[in-house]
């Protein structure tokens, strides 16, 4: 009797697992379900009008008051959700990849496109982008088409940060703490650019956060993140590796 | 160039402007923008009452002053305090700290910065539960009376004020302290409610306008020489004319949003107040709700339709269309006024963008020039009260220290701030400093002073709004009014009396203000907040069970020795 039940707890075992694996897999990134904009449909609708995209969860940023906040991309381009209705069960589901079906109203705020007011639904498949090297179109008008993209910048060259020769500052100014936004600049071919360890998306315990702490000027450094807009280029960064 | 911040966290993250002070404070980023969610402090009261309620009702012992201050301890105390992302402001907040500890080497000062009030009131109010408030606190008195959802967990101040030897400009403090009568008394009234003194004011700052001087006379208008809500409508709507490339003819751009409003919670409240209209009643009855309300909604819907008014949380912070020649009037905090203007020290925006301009500060515009009403803002402090009283007594006396002209005049330098005590207003150094505007672009800015001048000139006007146990949410959902008109007319929705009545009931449900208008002002009876969380009741009911069966267990034990 132990044995038949041992073997029938195997087998329904690996049968969810096998399940759990073709869900992970499934869905086709491309399709577009009935009704649903394409990436470029989506960048084509007006400011202010009420848009339907699907795309894949690739961070989540933040969580609070059912109200999350999420970076996505699908094939083709990258969103930024700003305060998702979201019940911290259904957060707990947004891991990266997760296919969503998203409802809500494009805005653009501070140069940053982003879908409002949203509601969701977890659909069936996944994705996980590469990070796409943009470190060419840094300083140019294209560098734009990539906003809310997962990104990569290659050998950048750390700079002081402020008049001290800091290699970093807590928050833009120098007047936060352990655990406030680290912000530090970065230079390609003679062009400066500031970049943030977001504290909400990538918090004091962070990897990325201990890297930037341990940057000093001269370093060459390669970079991941979101490419995040606030008034021009604000990337978000997750990963810096010291070259 | 600083990134903008925005959600909030507690247990995880988002940025929220419970007061307007934080998010008005220029372009700080670590302030939330968008959609205040009322629903949040009456969330966090709902919690605070459950959480509270399990530590016992009883709460702390309340506070009574030591006779003497035991200098021969050591002291560990936490100061919890807001700066607006400025590096000034926290250098003077760590000196101070430094100068207090170099008088009294036995208290030790952690502190612990923040550059919102929103989360500064969450994670208080999470400590309060668990027993791990800060010792001092920078706080506003709307916050402080949701704290006071705990038994004595909040000092009252009036009898420390009065201390002989402790209290202000006491015979045994250690420092040049002013006396009561020399705290500006309106600012020290803000601090009272329910019957005592709760807090003490730190800095005081209003809203202004600052406005594009240039663009206005472009548009062949003249400045008045009180701001009315008529003229703003008016020169908004002329600034939306275009040329025949389809640019603004005011400023040759695709861009122009007239009339931005950085707080509309403040803006609903002043409005309100100047028509002496009913926002709420001292005792908490919420008075929102009412027609005039409902006819500024309207008027609000008009412009913004247009075009030419939009909000903060909407559109971005007023400083950045300001300073790119995209706005005319914009309204912020005086405490935001290093961020205005051409040659505004701090800027979010690249120096290419900025347009040469005049800038006016202006009071807020008003209905009756005659009768100007403007609201009073800034952060206060508070002492949080703890089992051991000459911890307490340690606290006051930091307290006490940031009142002092050293403190005073160097925090309120850092912005459009105004010390709140007349002992640092008349003193020769802020005088001198005054006297001084526009003689540089960083410590002397024009703006800068011109706003704090602006509420040194106008005191007599400002006012507060009552105080009680939901009164953020009642401030949450004033602003949200307007978030909302305004979002549903970019949207296409048409603004009616359906849309409005419809507005109402949402805003009063979201907020749970219904629940508000049943609760006692700061009396520390609690409203009815509904049934108890799930959670809470399972774990209260295997409290229960343990207890039944460790008494089932004694009887039992009882019985068998007694049969023996």
């Amino acid at each position: 009797m132990k044995k038949l039940t041992s073997l029938l707890l195997v087998f329904t075992m690996a049968l969810a697992c096998a399940g759990c694996g073709s869900s992970a897999k499934g869905g086709d990134t491309d399709a577009k379900s009935e009704g649903v904009m394409t990436y470029e449909e989506y960048m084509a609708a007006d400011l202010e009008s009420e848009v339907v995209v699907e795309a894949y969860v690739q961070a989540k940023q933040s969580w609070w008051e059912n109200q999350a906040t999420v970076y996505a991309q699908d094939k083709d381009g990258g969103y930024f959700f700003y305060n998702m209705t979201c019940s911290e069960e259904d957060y707990a589901k947004l891991t990266p990849g997760t296919k969503i079906k998203v409802t809500g109203y494009k805005a653009e705020w501070s140069g940053e496109v982003e879908i409002i007011d949203a509601t969701f639904e977890i659909g069936e498949g996944s994705f996980v982008a590469e990070a796409e090297d943009v470190t060419s179109l840094l300083g140019s008008d294209d560098l734009i088409k990539h906003q809310n993209k997962f990104v990569s910048f290659k050998g950048l060259t750390v700079e002081a940060a402020d008049e001290s020769g800091a290699a970093f500052l807590y928050n833009w100014d120098g007047s936060g703490q352990e655990g406030d936004d680290l912000y530090f600049n970065v230079s390609v071919d003679g062009q400066t650019y500031t970049f943030t360890v977001e504290s909400y998306l990538c918090d004091s315990t962070t990897d990325v956060y201990a890297a930037v702490k341990g940057l000093n000027v001269g370093d060459t450094i390669d970079a991941e993140g979101f490419l995040y807009w606030y008034e021009g280029v604000n990337p978000h960064i997750t990963s810096v590796t010291v070259k | 160039m600083r990134a903008e911040k925005r959600g909030d966290s507690i247990f995880c993250r988002r940025k929220e402007n419970f007061h307007t002070e934080a998010g008005s404070c220029g372009n700080k980023k670590k302030e939330g923008r968008r959609w205040r969610k009322c629903v949040s402090s009456l969330l966090l009261t709902a919690l605070l009452s459950v959480l509270t309620g399990c530590h016992g009702k009883e709460g702390m012992s309340a506070f009574a002053i030591p006779e003497e201050f035991d200098a021969s301890r050591d002291y560990e105390i936490s100061f919890w305090a807001k700066n607006d992302t400025n590096k000034t402001q926290t250098a003077i907040y760590e000196q101070a700290i430094s100068d207090f500890e170099a008088l009294y080497p036995n208290i030790r000062v952690n502190l612990r910065l923040y550059t919102d009030y929103g989360k500064i009131y969450n994670d208080v109010i999470t400590n309060i539960a668990t027993d791990t408030t800060p010792n001092v606190c920078i706080t506003y008195p709307d916050h402080i009376a949701t704290y006071l959802t705990g038994v004595n967990q909040v000092v009252p101040l009036e009898e420390l004020f009065a201390d002989e030897k402790y209290g202000f400009g006491g015979s045994k403090v250690a420092f040049d302290a002013p006396k009561t009568e020399e705290i500006v008394p309106g600012f020290l009234e803000e601090c009272a409610f329910g019957g005592h003194y709760y807090a003490i004011p730190y800095m005081r700052s209003t809203e202004a306008c600052y406005i594009n001087k240039t663009y206005v006379e472009a548009l062949g208008y003249t400045l008045p020489e009180t701001l009315t809500w008529d003229f703003v409508w008016e020169v908004s709507e002329a600034a939306m004319e275009k040329d025949a490339a389809g640019n603004f003819a005011v400023n040759g751009q695709k861009v122009m949003i007239p009339f931005i409003y950085k707080s509309t919670d403040n803006m609903m409240i002043q409005m309100l107040r100047q028509k002496e209209a009913g926002y709420s009643t001292e005792e908490g009855e919420i008075l929102l709700f009412n027609d005039t309300t409902k006819g500024f909604l309207e008027t609000i819907a008009k412009h913004a339709e247009s075009g030419s008014f939009s909000t903060f949380k909407i559109s971005s912070y007023p400083a950045n269309f300001l300073n790119a020649g995209q706005c005319i009037f914009a309204v912020d905090s005086t405490a935001g006024a290093t961020w205005m203007g051409t040659d505004a020290p701090l800027c979010d925006i690249s120096r290419d963008k900025i347009v040469e301009f005049e800038t006016a500060v202006m009071p807020i515009p008003q209905f009756s020039p005659e009768n100007p009403r403007m609201i009073s803002q800034g952060p206060s402090v508070c002492i949080f009260n703890k089992e051991d009283a000459q911890e307490v007594l340690a606290s006051w006396l930091f307290a006490q220290y940031l009142l002092t002209n050293e403190v005073q005049i160097a925090y309120s330098e850092t912005e459009g701030y105004v010390p709140v005590t007349a002992k640092a207003q008349n003193s020769a150094e802020y005088q001198d400093y005054l006297s001084r505007c526009g003689e540089d672009n960083a410590a002397y800015y024009d703006v800068k002073i011109k706003a704090a001048r602006l509420l040194l000139d106008n005191i007599e006007n400002t006012f507060v709004t009552p105080v009680f146990n939901g009164s953020t949410s009642l401030r949450d959902a004033s602003g949200q009014l307007i978030e909302n008109t305004v979002k549903s007319v970019r949207r296409g929705q048409e603004i009616d009396d359906a849309y409005i009545e419809k507005l109402y009931k949402d805003t009063a449900s979201l907020c749970r203000l219904d629940q508000i208008g049943k609760s006692s002002p700061v009396s520390g009876e609690k409203a009815d907040l509904g049934k108890l969380p799930r959670t809470a009741v399972l774990l209260l009911s295997a409290l229960l069970g343990a207890w039944a069966l460790i008494i089932l267990y004694v009887v039992w034990q009882a019985v068998k020795r007694k049969r023996k």
